[in-house]
């Protein structure tokens, strides 16, 4: 039987994968700096504006470390779904899966339900758990009955490590993508990108971050809605008519329309899996989101909304692709000047200004002139700020909250100074961000998103679901099999062929770990190591830990004393 | 944390129905989940093993089974959250509240 599988999983990840935003750049390059585009920079000025007047109005609500954290657990299950929702949907994931339906077709489709379906999972295991036993980040259900200082120690690493290697490839995304976009240069991009989402996490904490990722999700939803539907009204609103002048006039034929794919093993597709699937629910600014909301029924229903919202885009992106194949392929306007149409007037999809990546972008100047052009610019712009915003304060967070008022000063600081700290904590991550995205512009960017969701996967998922679900999990066996997952799925990383041999530039073949996601065998490990370092564990930490179960187990499941939202 | 709190912790602890509510609430979690990986890793493996079967036409057009059946593995991830967020959000709350309210004497 031949065995047929998925596009090569570090291409489905250095295009879908939010990563994708560097690779993507990479390729939208055009012949250097493109031109200033006056459209796109008001519409983007006007965002700026809009958000800097919400950053001041947050800032003089945001009084106590509630507010600067959880937005004194305030925002409604809707509001917070769309907030997940502009925290979750990135540049990349919407030029990037528009890029793919535009190039394979149907395999876009593919991809694309993989980004979709960790949500379910974390609804019915985490979200309410988290909100009934957290107040601000997930390191505060782990330490719930655990020892907190080696319990934040390595929830505060697993945050930052994933915050970090998902800002830089966010950042030099951004740098690039705005270079193109509006014309601007590559450091100033990367720096105005850097003070924006200082501003906003430094003044307004989660309240600005919150609106931010509120308006983006907006403007996104909305930019792309209008465009699916002026593709669908050129076809009479008949998928199967569009379907068919696709099939016309790809060089794929109708090939488009069904699994394509590259030949990949089972190992590569399951792993790729269940990173994506567990990763999501181990990505600290997410699971951060819900402890915004009043109580476990309204983070209930932020993650409905958020599936509902993020699902709807994944469907527009797929009618966006196939939009651009019929509306674009036959445009010489839209290719590069070399390019050669095939007989029958088609170009080829590799062909386009900018690769297939720019498709969303040339089909919006289709449908809707330069003015829409300008807007969905802006939109790309706001949505890498909502993004960045949303892991800056969560890395700050990770420094203030839970390392330092918990394990250096144990305590003994005040909310005041733990806000201020936060504060200072923003601005340095943030000036790390701009640094470190400047070091990188030439970089291959691409696997570190996928090496954050791996991560998240293999590290804050398990010690959050093991310290949640199992009576015996201990502060040893929740360290040792945090790290174990950490450290396994970083240097897996390093040592596959996406790293090893495309970024490190090693002979083909050379690469030690032969699988380029390691999620199915650090995830293994980690949760082995947690059983393993907790059963052997006989101190007597180890039984009133267990004995301690009882109590989380009540409250996880019932909600009573769990933090209440902030007096206003 | 308080005295009162621990004490209420212990009372809701020793309610049968507390254990009952977990339960149910732990049955349907764990079924919806299951139903979710089953969908997700059944479409990625049909494709694997036999992407003929969604390659071929739906009804007589270019549109594939393909589609309709990509989609839907889309819209049951929506659909299976909102059938747990409808019962947990009524039914079970409803049932924690009784159960605290009755503790609480």
């Amino acid at each position: 039987m031949t065995v047929r599988f998925l596009t090569p999983v570090s291409g489905a990840l250095v295009i879908l994968g939010l990563s994708g935003t560097a690779a993507l750049a990479d390729s939208i390059q055009l012949a250097g700096k493109s031109d200033l585009n006056p459209e796109a920079i008001v519409m983007f000025l006007i965002f700026v504006i809009a958000t800097l007047g919400i950053t001041k109005w947050a800032a003089a609500r945001t009084k106590s470390a509630t507010d600067f954290y959880a937005a004194g657990g305030g925002i409604t299950g809707f509001q917070n779904g769309l907030a997940i929702a502009g925290d979750y949907m990135s540049a990349a994931s919407f030029l990037g899966i528009s890029g793919l339906v535009f190039a394979n077709g149907y395999d876009g489709l593919i991809y694309s339900v993989g980004w979709l379906v960790g949500w379910p999972i974390v609804l019915f295991l985490i979200a309410e758990r988290l909100r009934n036993l957290g107040k601000y980040t997930f390191a505060d259900v782990a330490a719930f009955r655990l020892k907190p200082t080696p319990i934040r120690v390595l929830s505060a690493t697993g945050t930052l490590v994933v915050v970090a290697f998902y800002l830089i490839a966010q950042m030099v995304g951004a740098g690039k993508l705005i270079q193109t976009l509006f014309g601007l240069d590559y450091l100033y991009a990367v720096i105005i990108v850097g003070l924006l989402m200082i501003i906003y996490v430094a003044f307004g904490g989660m309240v600005a971050t919150t609106w931010v990722q509120i308006i983006k999700a907006c403007m996104l939803l909305g930019g792309a809605t209008f465009m699916a539907l002026m593709v669908l009204a050129k076809f009479g609103f008949s998928p199967e008519a569009m379907f068919q002048r696709a099939t016309e006039v790809h060089p794929g034929g109708t090939a488009i329309m069904g699994p394509g794919a590259l030949v990949k093993d089972p190992i590569s597709t399951l792993s790729l899996g269940l990173a994506l699937m567990f990763g999501t629910a181990g990505l600290p600014h997410i699971l951060m989101r819900f402890f915004t909301v009043a109580d476990a029924k309204a983070a209930r229903k932020s993650v409905f909304y958020a599936t509902g919202f993020i699902g709807y885009f994944y469907i527009l992106t797929f009618i966006i692709g196939f939009g651009a194949i019929t509306l674009l392929l036959q445009e010489p306007t839209y290719f590069k000047a070399g390019a050669l149409p095939a007989a029958n007037g088609s170009y080829s999809p590799a062909d386009m200004i900018g690769s297939g990546n720019m498709s969303a972008v040339h089909l919006s100047q289709a449908v809707g002139g330069s003015l829409f052009l300008g807007f969905i610019s802006a939109v790309a712009f706001a949505t890498i700020l909502a993004v960045v915003a949303g892991l800056t304060l969560a890395g700050a967070t990770a420094v203030s909250h839970d390392l330092y008022a918990s394990v250096i000063a144990r305590g003994r600081i005040n909310e005041h100074q733990e806000i201020r700290l936060s504060r200072i904590a923003a601005v340095m991550i943030g000036s790390i961000a701009i640094f470190l995205g400047y070091v990188f512009e030439n970089q291959n960017v691409a696997f570190m998103v996928g090496l954050a969701f791996a991560i998240a996967a293999s590290c804050n998922f398990p010690v959050l679901a093991m310290s949640i679900f199992w009576r015996g999990t201990t502060t040893r066996g929740a360290f040792v099999g945090g790290f174990l997952g950490l450290i396994s799925a970083t240097v897996m990383v390093v040592l596959s062929p996406s790293v090893w041999e495309k970024t490190l530039g090693y002979p083909s073949g050379s690469a030690v770990f032969p699988y380029d996601n390691p999620a199915l065998f650090s995830m293994t490990l980690a949760f082995a190591g947690i059983w393993l370092f907790s059963i052997t564990d006989r101190s007597q930490s180890a039984d009133d830990e267990r004995a301690a179960f009882e109590v989380q187990y009540v409250r996880s499941e019932t909600g009573i004393g769990a933090s209440a939202v902030a007096a206003h | 944390m308080s005295e009162e709190h621990d004490d209420l912790i212990r009372r809701v602890q020793s309610d049968p129905q507390f254990h009952d509510l977990v339960r149910r609430r732990a049955r349907l979690a764990w079924f919806l989940s299951g139903l979710m990986i089953v969908i997700y890793f059944g479409f990625v493996l049909t494709i694997a093993y036999f992407p003929g079967l969604l390659s071929q036409s739906l009804a007589g057009g270019v549109t594939t089974v393909g589609i309709p059946v990509g989609i839907g593995v889309i819209v049951s991830a929506f659909v299976l959250t909102g059938i747990y967020v409808a019962r947990a959000n009524t039914t079970f709350d409803a049932l924690t509240k009784e159960i605290i309210e009755r503790q609480q004497g």
